[in-house]
């Protein structure tokens, strides 16, 4: 791994991590396991991409990718609370339909942002060099994302979100009204994912309706390797806890594309396989430690 | 805490210890959006352009495996890899190439070659095929539409009605669809299309097109091609002809194609490849295109589709399978 690809896994990390934040909140607060994702994140870089190319500044065009995602979420939570669709087939339905949809709001599937304005002008203008201007705008949206989801936990809506995940029943009892509660959640949870959306595409150059696959698996596998190595006792640690693990899930992808021993490299191929055996690695090692310590 | 440190200490050994440079000859640094028997070929075409001609290149090849976030972070591991030339295959991982390098730091900028990109323009990677004017240029898979279709209405004389199999989600499909409908009214014939978002969709999309149409054209297409076998089952049972684009395809069973070869097409990469890696400015080196195209002809599908390969075509194939 060289010094510019740990730089890129981070900025990555940091970008997807926006993300991960919104999979945790369905997938530990709401224990609801949403796969309406995939298709969420696209969405929310079609709408970032064609609003810049309709000369909307890109700054404005993160504000209707949030509202874009939030709408996605509501609708799979609707499919779920009041029509009692399955949660796991309530969020595929939306995820296959946002596939067609993207393609709409794009007029085809790829809007190319290569030489657009994007939200890293600004910095660059200011004087960062390019190289780090990822890891500045993304390092300031994933930790105020973060501040936000935990401050927003504190209040009493936030409270009624995490007794909703804990004890529907409880909750029920006092009179609080979980279906709204978990359609305001998963609609959260998705604007974060399109908001993450559409930093990537304004950072790759492009929106393309391909980009969400694999989203909620590099989602979950983030909030696991999160929790493992950085601990969930409160809330707050949980949530940095979240950050953290996609940007080491991006590591481990960025060391496994640079792993050569001497003259024998891996196969292009075998990348999967390679980031999966880091992954495995990451989890268990500190448990092997432990037990070695025991003896 | 220990946990956190024990983390951090092994990914700074993973730092220190990588970057070995090649002190003789040239560095590749490819990133290849997927596995993929056209995309694999160009590549090949490309290795094999610079052993046939001596050119000694060590190629660093990357695959994203079809992950659009892997694909933006071997941009950015190809920069820190300084070679002398980058190589983007598939328009996905050209745009996070050009992307990357538009932001990285002055010392680390290289040329940039695209191969496999039906339009350079509509991506962003260039202004001007004529005159690129950046660091960028490359080789596109426009394919010559109105050569397959002549070829297509040749070999059945009189058809009404031509059915297209694509992915909606693919740009370069569409931009394919998009020409023969265009030339659908001019060359006399309707177009019916089906799409399929997943090769698990393309047996459903070709029965689709049963009894409405009189044959059936797939494009360069990565859904339909890598799930080619199911579309040549309908056409075997229902007798309905498949013509395809690509040469790999009649191979595989299509009665015929004007071929398009990824292998030349990667060879055509390798030859721009070496002009720049011996000084020539990108800026300068306008867009290529394949010129010469390949008719092949499978006579042994053909007739298992129910139709009988014209002799005048068959005299001008390059390739005939029995």
């Amino acid at each position: 791994m060289t010094v510019y690809a740990a730089l890129g896994a981070v900025e990555q990390g940091l970008v997807y991590g926006i993300m991960v934040i919104g999979v945790y909140l369905t997938f530990r607060i709401l224990d609801f396991p949403d796969l309406t994702v995939d298709g969420s994140l696209p969405l929310g870089a079609s709408i970032s991409a064609v609003a810049i190319t309709h000369g909307i500044n890109p700054y404005l065009s993160l504000v209707f990718a949030l509202m874009g995602g939030f709408v996605a979420g509501m609708i799979t939570a609707v499919l779920n609370t009041k029509f009692k669709i399955l949660h796991l087939l309530a969020s595929i339905l939306t995820m296959i339909a946002l596939y067609s949809i993207n393609i709409r709001i794009m007029d085809g599937p790829n809007v190319a942002l290569l030489g657009a304005d994007t939200v890293f002008d600004v910095v660059i203008a200011a004087g960062v060099p390019g190289r780090y201007a990822g890891i500045l705008i993304f390092g300031v949206f994933g930790f105020s994302v973060t501040a936000f989801i935990v401050w927003f936990l504190k209040t009493e809506l936030g409270m009624a979100i995490l007794a909703t995940g804990d004890n529907p029943k409880m909750i029920t009892s006092l009179g609080v009204n979980t279906h709204a509660v978990i359609i305001l959640g998963v609609g959260l949870s998705n604007a974060l994912v399109a908001l993450s959306g559409a930093l990537v595409a304004q950072n790759q150059g492009a929106a393309d309706v391909g980009m969400g696959i694999g989203t909620i698996i590099a989602g979950l596998a983030s909030v696991i390797i999160g929790e493992t190595i950085f601990g969930h006792s409160t809330i707050a640690r949980a949530f940095v806890a979240a950050l953290l693990g996609s940007v080491v899930y991006r590591l481990a992808i960025a060391l496994a594309l640079g792993l050569e021993f001497g003259d024998f490299s891996f196969n292009p191929s075998d990348l999967n396989l390679i980031t999966s055996v880091l992954v495995i690695i990451a989890l268990i090692a500190p448990n092997i430690k432990k037990k070695v310590a025991a003896r | 805490m220990k946990r956190i440190f024990g983390a951090a200490l092994l990914l700074f050994f993973s730092v220190v210890i990588s970057s070995s440079a090649h002190a003789e000859g040239y560095v590749i640094s490819v990133n290849q959006f997927v596995e993929h028997p056209a995309l694999d070929a160009v590549l090949q075409g490309m290795k094999d352009y610079m052993r046939d001609n001596s050119v000694a290149v060590d190629f660093k090849v990357h695959n994203a495996q079809a992950n659009m976030g892997t694909a933006n972070q071997i941009a950015q591991q190809m920069i820190g890899e300084k070679a002398d030339l980058l190589v983007a295959i598939a328009t996905p991982s050209a745009q996070a190439t050009a992307q990357a390098l538009k932001r990285a730091p002055e010392d680390l900028q290289r040329p940039l070659v695209f191969t496999a990109i039906t339009d350079p323009v509509a991506a962003g990677l260039v202004e001007d095929l004529q005159r690129p004017g950046g660091d960028i240029t490359g080789v596109s898979d426009l394919l010559p539409v109105r050569k397959h279709l002549e070829m297509v209405l040749e070999y059945l004389p009189g058809i009404e009605r031509l059915g297209v199999m694509y992915n909606a989600g693919e740009a370069n499909s569409k931009a394919t669809v998009e020409t023969i409908r265009e030339l659908s009214d001019d060359m006399g014939f309707t177009l019916v299309e089906a799409t399929a978002a997943k090769t698990a969709d393309v047996y459903q999309a070709a029965k689709s097109l049963l009894g409405r149409v009189d044959a059936v054209f797939i494009p360069t297409d990565n859904t339909i091609v890598s799930a080619l076998e199911s579309v040549l089952k309908v056409g075997v049972q229902n007798r309905l002809p498949i013509f395809a684009a690509d040469i790999n395809s009649v191979e595989r069973g299509a009665a015929a194609a004007m071929g398009f070869d990824y292998y030349r097409h990667g060879y055509q990469t390798g030859a721009m490849a070496e002009k720049i890696l011996k000084g020539a400015s990108p800026a300068t080196l306008a867009v290529e295109f394949q010129e010469e195209l390949q008719l092949h002809i499978n006579t042994l599908y053909s007739r298992k589709m129910g139709v009988e390969p014209p002799p005048a075509l068959l005299e001008r194939a390059a390739k005939v399978y029995n």
